[in-house]
Parts: C-alpha cells; sequence; structure tokens
C-alpha cells in the first residue's frame, strides 16, 4: 500500500466559512436540499446523501481562554477510519479500502442494504433514496488519483483544512497543538491522529480546542459490530431471565388453584 | 487601503472593525498568519461573528458610536504616551498653528467655530494654519504651543474618556483599557499594526468622519506607510476598487479628479485653477485632466476647445445625483427614465420601499442583470398590483464575470485580468457589449445634429478594435492606460512614444493634448516591451516569493505597481528604516543615482512611494505624504462636519448624545420625501426602542443577485432571519426558530428569530440597550425548491438620510421595535 493519505482539519484556523461545504458539493455534483431550522448558521444538521462536508457552529459560553463566549467552528467529514465500521459490515464488498487508506463505496455494487449506515459511529455515511445506494465522501476519489487534492482543501482560504501524507500532516498537527496551548487554549487536542487509538486512528483527523464532547464527537467511539458477542450473551441471558420468570408464574398460579 | 492585504501577515496586532472573516474570507488568511506568528487580533464590532470567534479579545460596542472608540483610543494613547512621537512630528501637521479664533466643540457645545443655524453650514474661514511670511505653516515641533494641531487634538479628545466610552458606546472600561493597551501598545518603531474597516464604518451620518477617526489614530501611532501597518479598507464586492477608480460615481471623474460644478467651474481654466492644489503631486491635476478629456474626446479635444471640457456634463449641486438623491426625485416624478446595470436598489438600497414606490413613477426602466431581479420585477412585488404600475420595464440578460474578457481591481488596489472562459448564452452580452452598441446607434440617431452640446458625443470613440458591436476590451485597456495622441520627442530630437504607443507611467502625460489617458492612476497597465510587442501587466501570474514578499509580479497595483502607498514613512528623516525589523524601503548612498556623477537611491521592497533620486537631506525629502498639498498627514483636515472627527448620535438613536447639546451631526443630509415616506424616529422612542443594524453573511453576496439564485449557496441559510440576545427573547417571550415581525417608522419584515449568545445587551449610560442584526440578502426572488431563499426586504426598514461629505446611507445603526408572531 502507498503511504497513506489524509486530511487534518485544524478547527482553530476554522472561521466558518464553509467554502470546503459548497466546493465539495460542486466537485462531486450533490443537489441541494431544503434546510432545516438548526437555531445557528449550521445547515444541514447531519451529513446527507447530498452533503458529505457539513461545518458544524457551537456557542460554547466562557469556553476562550479569556472566559469570554467561544463559536467553535469544526469543518466535519467521513473519517476514513483505520477501522471503519461501514466497511466491516459491508456484506458485498462494494465498500473497499484505497491504495490511499482512504475509504470508497463502488456505486456499481452496494445492493443499498444500508448495514453501513447503522455501522458508522459518527453518521457519516447516508442512503441515497434515487440510486438506491449508499454514499460518502471518498476524499474526492477523482481530484486525488489526478494529483489535484480533495476540493475542500483547495477551498479552505485559512488552510484549516490540510492534505497530505498522513504521518507528516500528524507531526505538524502535535505542534500545532504545543503551539496553541502557549497561547492559552488549554484544551487544545487532537481528535483521531493517534493510530493506536480508537478505531485504529482517522485518516481525517482533527485539531479540537475543547473536548470533543462540546463538538458532539463521541469520545471514544467504538463500531457497533464490536458489541456483538456482549449484545449476544445479554440476549441470551434476558431470555433465560424471562424463560425462568415465566415458569416461575404458571407455577404460582397453580399452587394459587390447588390451595 | 494604503497597505497590501498580504502585508498583514507582518502586523503584530490586527484590530478588525469590520466582520472580516465572513465578508473577506480569502484575505483574512493573512490575518490568521499573523495569528499564527502570534499577533493579536482584536474584534470591534456590536455583534459577536466569525471574526471575533477567531479574534483574541471581542468589544461589542453599540452601532453608531465608532468616534467615541476611536477618540477614546487617541486620548489614551496620548494620556498615556503611546504615540510615534517623531512620525507625528515631522510626518504629520500635528506641529502646525491653528488660527486663534478656531474653537473646537469642547468650547461650543458640540460645534466648530462658523456654525450658521440658518444655513445648517459651516463658515470655514477660521478652520486653517498660521502662515508665516513666506506662506508657509508656522510650527512648534515642541508640540507645546496650545495652538498647535497637536495641542487642539489633545484637548478635543480629552472628553473621550474611559468612563465616557463605557457610558456611550456599552464597551466595560477595563475592555476598553486592555485593548487600547494592546493596540497603541504593540505599535511604534519595531512593531505596528493594522485597522480593519467596511462598510461598518461608512454607512453612517458621519461615515467620511468615522474613517478619518481610524485614519488619525493611525497616524498618531505612526502606523500608515509601513510593513504590517495601514488602513485596510475593505471593499463591499470584488470589483468596487474599479468602479470607485473608473469613478460610476456622481461626484468625480476617472482617477478621482472632481465632477465640474455648473456654477463653479464654468470654463477649463477656473476648473483646474480651483481644484489644482499649490503643493504636492495633485499639482500635476491639468495633465490628468486634460489627458482624460483626450480619451473621452479624442482629436475633437483641442486647445482652442478646451479640450470639450464644455461637452462634459456639470453637477447642479453637490448631493445631486447622488443615489439617495437620484431616488428622491424619481418619486418626485422629476426622472423620465433609469438604466439599471448590474444594480438592484429595489432591495439593496437604504428607504427600499421608496426606491420601488420611486420606481412606479418612471415611464421605462431598463434592468441589465443576470438574473430576473427584484429591480426588473419591482411591478410584481408583494402588495403591488402589476396592473396599477405604468412604468414599462425592459430586461436585458447580461453576461457574469466568467463569460467576458476583462480586469477586476480588488480591494488592495490590484488590477488582476481575465480571459473569458466560456461564451455567453444565447442574447446574453457583455456590459461592454451593451454599452458600445448603444452608444453607436444613438450617435447614428445624433448625426448631422448642429446642436452645440451634441458635438461631444458625437466625436466620443466607442469602437474599440475591429468589431463595433465586440469591443475588444485590451484596447480599452489602451485607453484607460493612456497612449501617446501624436509622436512623441525627447529634448535631442528622439522618439521617446510612437503615435498610439501605450505610456508607460503616468509622469509621462502631458497637458498639451499629447498624450490620452482614462485613468491616469492605471498608466503602466498596459505597456509596450522593447521589441515593441504589447504586455499586458494585470495578467502577469507571479507569485510572491521570500525576496519579494508583496508579490510586485502578480498583476498590478496602481500607483505605478506600488504595493504600500506612503512609503516612504516606513524610514526616518535621515532615510533609515525606523527599524530592521520594520524595513521596507530605505536611502542607499551608494546607489547610481539618475545622472553619472551623482549618487544615492530609495531602494528596498517596494516600488518608492516618491521621486527615488530625492535625497532625504533634500528639500521636502523628509516628507512622504505627497498627495497632500502641504506633504504631511493630516490630524486637522477640515470636511463639511469639521476638521476633527467629532461624536454625534446616529439620527435615530434610543439615547442623547453624552457628549453635547449637538444631538445628530449638524451638517447630516435628510432628505424631504413626499407623501411622509421618510419618517423619523425621535431619541428615544418607546416605539422604536431597539437598536438595529444591517450586514451581510458569508454564503450571501449583496443584494442576493449571485446568491439567491443559486441552488448551492441559496440552502445554506434555513430563511431570512433576526438575530438577537437571549435577554430580549426571554423580555418578548420569543423562541429560536419562531416567526417575529421587525418594524421601523418605514417599513415592517417578517423573519425567523434566531436567538444567540452572540448578542448581548449594552448597558448605555446605566440602562439597558438592546441591539438586534438583520442581514440584507433577501428579496422576493429566488431559488422555487427552496423557499427559504425567498424573503422580506429587510431594507424597507432603513431611512432616506445621508453622510454631510458622499451622502452615503445610515444603514448600519437605526432604530426599531419586534414583536412575537406576524403582525
Amino acid at each position: 500500500m502507498a503511504r497513506t493519505l489524509a486530511m487534518f482539519t485544524d478547527t482553530s484556523l476554522c472561521i466558518g466559512c464553509r467554502a470546503c461545504q459548497v466546493a465539495c458539493k460542486q466537485w462531486n455534483e450533490l443537489g441541494p436540499e431544503v434546510p432545516d431550522w438548526t437555531g445557528s448558521y449550521q445547515n444541514h444538521t447531519h451529513f446527507t446523501d447530498k452533503t458529505f462536508r457539513l461545518v458544524r457552529f457551537f456557542e460554547a459560553p466562557g469556553a476562550a481562554p479569556n472566559g469570554d463566549l467561544a463559536w467553535l467552528l469544526m469543518s466535519d467529514v467521513c473519517k476514513h477510519c483505520a477501522d471503519a465500521g461501514c466497511l466491516n459490515a459491508c456484506p458485498t464488498g462494494a465498500i473497499y479500502r484505497t491504495e490511499h487508506g482512504t475509504v470508497n463505496i463502488n456505486q456499481d455494487v452496494c445492493n443499498g442494504c444500508r448495514y453501513c449506515v447503522s455501522a458508522c459511529p459518527f453518521g457519516v455515511v447516508s442512503f441515497n433514496e434515487q440510486t438506491g445506494t449508499a454514499t460518502k465522501c471518498t476524499f474526492c476519489n477523482d481530484r486525488i488519483h489526478n494529483g489535484l487534492g480533495p476540493a475542500c482543501a483547495k477551498a479552505c482560504p485559512t488552510e484549516s483544512i490540510q492534505f497530505g501524507f498522513r504521518d507528516d500532516l500528524v507531526v505538524k498537527a502535535q505542534k500545532r497543538v504545543e503551539t496553541l496551548k502557549g497561547m492559552g487554549f488549554k484544551e487544545a487536542q487532537l481528535y483521531g491522529a493517534d493510530s493506536k487509538g480508537f478505531l485504529g486512528g482517522l485518516n481525517a483527523f482533527f485539531l479540537l480546542l475543547g473536548k470533543p464532547e462540546t463538538y458532539g464527537l463521541p469520545v471514544n467511539p467504538k463500531l457497533p459490530q464490536k458489541n456483538i458477542f456482549v449484545d449476544s450473551l445479554l440476549s441470551i441471558g434476558s431470555a433465560v431471565l424471562v424463560g425462568v420468570g415465566a415458569l416461575m408464574a404458571f407455577r404460582s398460579r397453580g399452587d394459587g388453584k390447588e390451595g | 487601503m494604503t497597505t497590501n492585504l498580504i502585508d498583514i501577515q507582518n502586523s503584530d496586532v490586527i484590530m478588525a472593525t469590520s466582520n472580516m472573516a465572513e465578508n473577506h474570507p480569502v484575505g483574512f488568511q493573512w490575518v490568521m498568519k499573523a495569528k499564527e506568528r502570534g499577533a493579536k487580533l482584536i474584534h470591534v464590532d456590536p455583534r459577536f461573528t466569525r471574526t471575533s470567534a477567531a479574534a483574541d479579545i471581542h468589544a461589542p460596542l453599540r452601532s453608531g458610536t465608532n468616534i467615541v472608540f476611536f477618540g477614546g483610543m487617541i486620548n489614551y494613547a496620548i494620556q498615556n504616551n503611546l504615540f510615534f512621537k517623531d512620525y507625528v512630528v515631522h510626518y504629520t501637521n500635528a506641529a502646525f498653528l491653528i488660527d486663534p479664533a478656531f474653537k473646537t466643540p469642547t468650547d461650543l457645545d458640540g460645534l466648530f467655530t462658523g456654525w450658521d443655524e440658518s444655513k445648517k453650514s459651516y463658515d470655514r474661514s477660521s478652520w486653517k494654519y498660521q502662515l508665516d511670511a513666506e506662506g508657509n505653516p508656522k510650527r512648534d515641533n515642541s508640540l507645546k504651543d496650545p495652538q498647535t494641531v497637536f495641542q487642539l487634538l489633545k484637548r478635543h479628545y480629552s472628553r473621550y474618556t474611559l468612563d465616557m466610552v463605557e457610558r456611550v458606546c456599552g464597551i466595560p472600561k477595563a475592555r476598553f483599557e486592555e485593548i487600547s493597551k494592546l493596540f497603541c501598545g504593540n505599535s511604534g518603531p519595531d512593531k505596528t499594526g493594522t485597522i480593519t474597516y467596511a462598510l461598518n464604518l461608512t454607512q453612517h451620518t458621519n461615515g467620511v468622519e468615522n474613517i478619518r477617526a481610524l485614519a488619525m489614530l493611525q497616524l498618531l501611532l505612526g502606523n500608515i506607510g509601513r510593513p504590517g501597518g495601514g488602513i485596510v479598507a475593505l471593499r463591499g464586492h470584488a470589483n468596487v476598487q474599479g468602479a470607485t477608480d473608473l469613478e460610476l460615481l456622481y461626484h468625480e471623474l476617472p482617477g478621482y479628479l472632481p465632477m465640474p460644478l455648473r456654477d463653479a467651474h464654468p470654463d477649463l481654466k477656473t476648473y483646474l485653477e480651483k481644484e489644482t492644489p499649490k503643493g504636492g503631486f495633485w499639482t500635476n491635476r491639468p495633465k490628468f485632466m486634460v489627458s482624460l478629456l483626450k480619451a473621452f474626446y479624442g482629436d475633437a479635444a483641442t486647445k482652442e476647445n478646451e479640450f470639450g471640457y464644455q461637452w462634459l456634463p456639470k453637477r447642479a449641486s453637490a448631493d445631486a445625483y447622488s443615489h439617495q438623491h437620484m431616488f428622491v426625485d424619481m418619486f418626485h416624478g422629476k426622472l423620465k427614465g433609469f438604466l439599471a446595470d448590474g444594480q438592484n436598489p429595489a432591495v439593496g438600497g437604504p428607504n427600499a420601499k421608496l426606491a420601488r414606490a420611486a420606481m412606479g413613477k418612471l415611464e421605462w426602466m431598463v434592468v441589465a442583470d443576470i438574473f430576473l431581479t427584484e429591480t426588473a420585477e419591482f411591478w410584481k412585488a408583494p402588495g403591488t398590483k402589476p396592473s396599477d404600475v405604468k412604468t414599462e420595464v425592459f430586461f436585458l440578460p447580461m453576461a457574469p464575470a466568467a463569460e467576458k474578457d476583462g480586469s477586476l481591481t480588488n480591494t488592495m488596489r490590484l488590477i488582476q485580468w481575465h480571459d473569458a472562459a466560456v461564451k455567453p448564452p444565447g442574447d446574453c452580452t457583455s456590459d461592454a457589449d451593451f454599452f458600445c452598441r448603444l452608444a453607436i446607434r444613438l450617435q447614428k440617431l445624433y448625426a448631422g445634429s448642429k446642436k452645440e452640446r451634441d458635438k461631444g458625443f458625437l466625436a466620443a470613440n466607442f469602437k474599440y478594435g475591429e468589431k463595433a458591436e465586440h469591443p475588444d476590451i485590451v484596447e480599452v485597456l489602451k485607453e484607460v492606460n493612456g497612449v501617446a495622441t501624436e509622436e512623441i520627442k525627447d529634448k535631442d530630437g528622439k522618439v521617446v512614444y510612437k503615435k498610439g504607443q501605450p505610456l508607460n507611467t503616468f509622469a509621462h502625460l502631458t497637458d498639451d493634448g499629447k498624450t490620452n489617458s482614462g485613468c491616469w492612476i492605471y498608466t503602466g497597465a498596459i505597456v509596450e516591451d522593447k521589441d515593441g510587442k504589447i504586455v499586458n501587466r494585470t495578467a502577469s501570474r507571479k507569485p510572491a516569493t521570500k525576496e519579494d514578499y508583496l508579490g510586485h509580479g502578480w498583476g498590478f497595483a496602481w500607483p505605478a505597481n506600488r504595493r504600500i502607498i506612503y512609503n516612504r514613512a516606513s524610514a526616518d528623516l535621515a532615510g533609515r528604516p525606523w527599524s530592521e525589523k520594520k524595513k521596507l524601503i530605505w536611502w542607499d548612498h551608494e546607489a547610481p543615482g539618475n545622472e553619472p556623477d551623482k549618487k544615492g537611491k530609495w531602494v528596498g521592497m517596494d516600488v518608492p512611494d516618491f521621486n527615488p533620486f530625492l535625497d532625504p537631506a533634500a528639500k521636502n525629502g523628509d516628507k512622504p505624504f505627497i498627495m497632500r498639498a502641504d506633504l504631511v498627514g493630516a490630524f486637522f483636515g477640515p470636511l463639511n462636519d469639521g476638521p476633527f472627527p467629532e461624536h454625534y448620535e446616529p439620527m435615530e438613536s434610543p439615547t442623547k448624545n453624552l457628549l453635547s447639546k449637538r444631538q445628530t451631526n449638524p451638517v447630516a443630509k435628510v432628505w424631504d420625501v413626499a407623501e411622509g415616506k421618510n419618517p423619523l424616529a425621535p431619541v428615544g422612542s418607546p416605539d422604536y426602542p431597539y437598536v438595529i443594524t444591517t450586514y451581510r453573511l458569508t454564503e450571501h453576496h449583496l443584494s442576493g443577485v449571485m446568491s439567491r439564485y443559486l441552488p448551492m449557496l441559496a440552502e445554506l441559510h434555513h430563511s431570512h432571519f433576526a438575530e438577537l440576545s437571549h435577554e430580549l427573547a426571554k423580555e418578548l417571550g420569543i423562541q429560536n426558530g419562531e416567526k417575529v415581525t421587525v418594524m421601523s417608522p418605514r417599513g415592517k419584515v417578517h423573519v425567523t428569530a434566531m436567538v444567540t449568545n452572540r448578542f448581548k445587551p449594552f448597558k448605555i449610560d446605566g440602562k439597558t440597550v438592546h441591539q438586534i442584526g438583520v442581514p440584507w440578502h433577501w428579496g422576493f426572488n429566488g431559488v422555487p425548491e427552496l423557499p427559504g431563499s425567498k424573503g422580506d426586504i429587510t431594507n424597507d426598514l432603513s431611512a432616506t438620510v445621508g453622510d454631510p461629505n458622499v451622502y452615503i446611507q445610515e444603514t448600519k445603526a437605526f432604530l426599531c421595535n419586534v414583536k412575537k408572531g406576524v403582525v
């Protein structure tokens, strides 16, 4: 496999302009959709089959280094996890890993079973009703195979979204965290950069200025499949208990008749 | 803009007064670069925006109180001795002595000397320097004489105390002090700060004085003409700078030459005498004006006929033909026809309801645009019965920038060429095609006219290149640049320019008709190389490098490809950089001079804004502000409202003016409009208790013509909305996402309430004052499948009032009421 390519989104440089969101729609020819009222500038609420890049807005009173309001802006995207739930769940082999480490869905092979939709811990994979297939960000597969880099990274005016080799970007990101800590951002941290961490590391990783939960991100995301063994035991246990309960109930009733 | 966006990366502190991250996100990358280096970003804005999100500190100030903020900071810098004394003494008029009769609002309770209540204007005879026997301003370099500009300035702003800032602007004293310390403390010989502004400062009844106030602060701190310093004037869209330079304006001719007034300028001689100062670079004005007339009228412009000066239209009065004046006249039935080219005043102009009513009084209207705008369809605005509208409306489909050749001049005076990417579809044409074709057809209609007034129009050239119907834009650029109208030889008889050859520099323009130039500041944009090949410098694309960080090989910046103007100020009196860290240009004693036996030249990282061979020790060799008659930066600078910016409340305000008895700018323009179409709310009106400001969002463009019709942009905001604080929402029982009605004495809009922590009530002189914000992008047209792309017109709320110098509207601060639900 070639060196892993990755996307590093430094939220401390994000100005929430949403150029990435629009560039993504334009390049991938995703149509518009009637937006929800989210109560803020954010639109839409979730990733959809027409929205692969989504800038999220969070008002956090008191979270700025000087105790002021912070308006946390985060351009969110498919994480292309090293241990990808969608890929594991796909029964047809439509979801595959490229030589660059990215995770794509082959639209010709996808049968629309949607197992991948529920298998994604980040709610990224969406179902397209028109084509009957699952769909998501590909890091602009066509562009990166032609040396262009993803449309979102290209459009970002402040270099908040950086695209490159994962190992280089992780080093850069770690330095940036130290710089920010020195500037008073005590909570500055990386999310998904550690390849020994959750999901084997994310190929789209983030620099956050606060705890992951402030950004609506799971603290320790897990694949639903990992719960199968425990869940199965629980189900069996429950079944046994219900059975025992039922037997007890019948016995009691029987006792009553006799008494 | 005195500087260059790229140069912001060299700032030690940046004070953004506009919402730069949202409205100029691409330029904002240089702010982020400076921040990565450790520079501090201050954001001064009534709202907490995406710029505040990136800032180190945010100061919310009540809309319309900018002069108190800047005045307070000027006072702070002087009181704490944080100003750049050497710069102030030598490069500004601070040391000049003012006429003893001159008095300021400190003495006259809000007025300057010379106020005439009946005329509502000032007699400016005392607003002047004391002159010595040779006619030069008297000066006191110690700055101690009470009549020095510095002492008058100090006294004037001594009223703008920390307490006053807190009471008027609503910024807590400690926060203002912290910001003042941060900004003023990061300026000086080895540090510089920059200030950005946009329509946040201009759209007020003291708009020009707002800009003056920040310019004065920058002069005081020595931040003009130096790397990382300057005034970053952010333009409202991609080519506003170009439109201003070429003067699609009512009061100026291309290249900042005043548009002649009917009574004051009866002939060219009088015009040039009155408008040409005695000193500074504008002494060349006759060369620029004559070359402009030659560009307009060609061979028909001769010395004998004043180069066609009499054919120029003249202004009837100072405000005549300004935007608001025009719409008032239109409403009063004084205009029969109107051509709106790429403009949407039914949405974008102030008091838009009045604008639409005025359009209904026209006989005909032509709208040339890329979509069917609300202006093109004003006759079917909600509440209008189309059969009642008698105006005949024609719509011409036009081509946007990507479908035509040409240039855009961006906010940093940078002219960038682009070729058409695709041909315009169907009947769509470029503006140039349309106007040239129209003019040539009109010339045919006028052909044979014996009237003197028609001669100029008949003589004017509208043919550029081979095809009259498709003008060659490179030929247009050549005319704008200027060419030799006949062969020009030097004193030795050597041909310098052959006939028709583009000129290399505006220094070669003449006032005898041998050169033409459609806009003198653009001269040098297109030139001929040694082999006689045309070189369009605006099309060059050499990125900035370490050695040339300002990127002189990318496009062409006027004037003379200079990236930081007044850059002589980057060096001290002797021509040495103020510090190694902040060097830009300097005097090199050893460099070869302009004559074989002479040495010495200005060198460095930018094109000197100065005679490159003028020794610092020579006369005026230490005077950087060459566009001013007295060659120094002006603290004392008379405008129609006075020589120093003074705070007055907006025309509609929730509070009395705490600085003087004068509630509003005494010379502000308020138009009388028939049928009660311009009512104003009184001070502290109980019916309209809240301050409102209007603004733009990243996702939309201006009146929405380039965004509301494009699905991918239109979907980014759910619907038209008003932003308000949790505190006000609680008082009014409004939930986030609920429909509300915002009303002013002029009109009302129905919008969605966005309740947010980003708005907070102000404490103004101890009382709570709420402010809300409403973007102005929406109109009744949009993308059919996205209902939220359509909405009420925010400018139906704003008033027909203006600044006394340029008559810009006051849409950043006025009064409103908010009611729950649709009422």
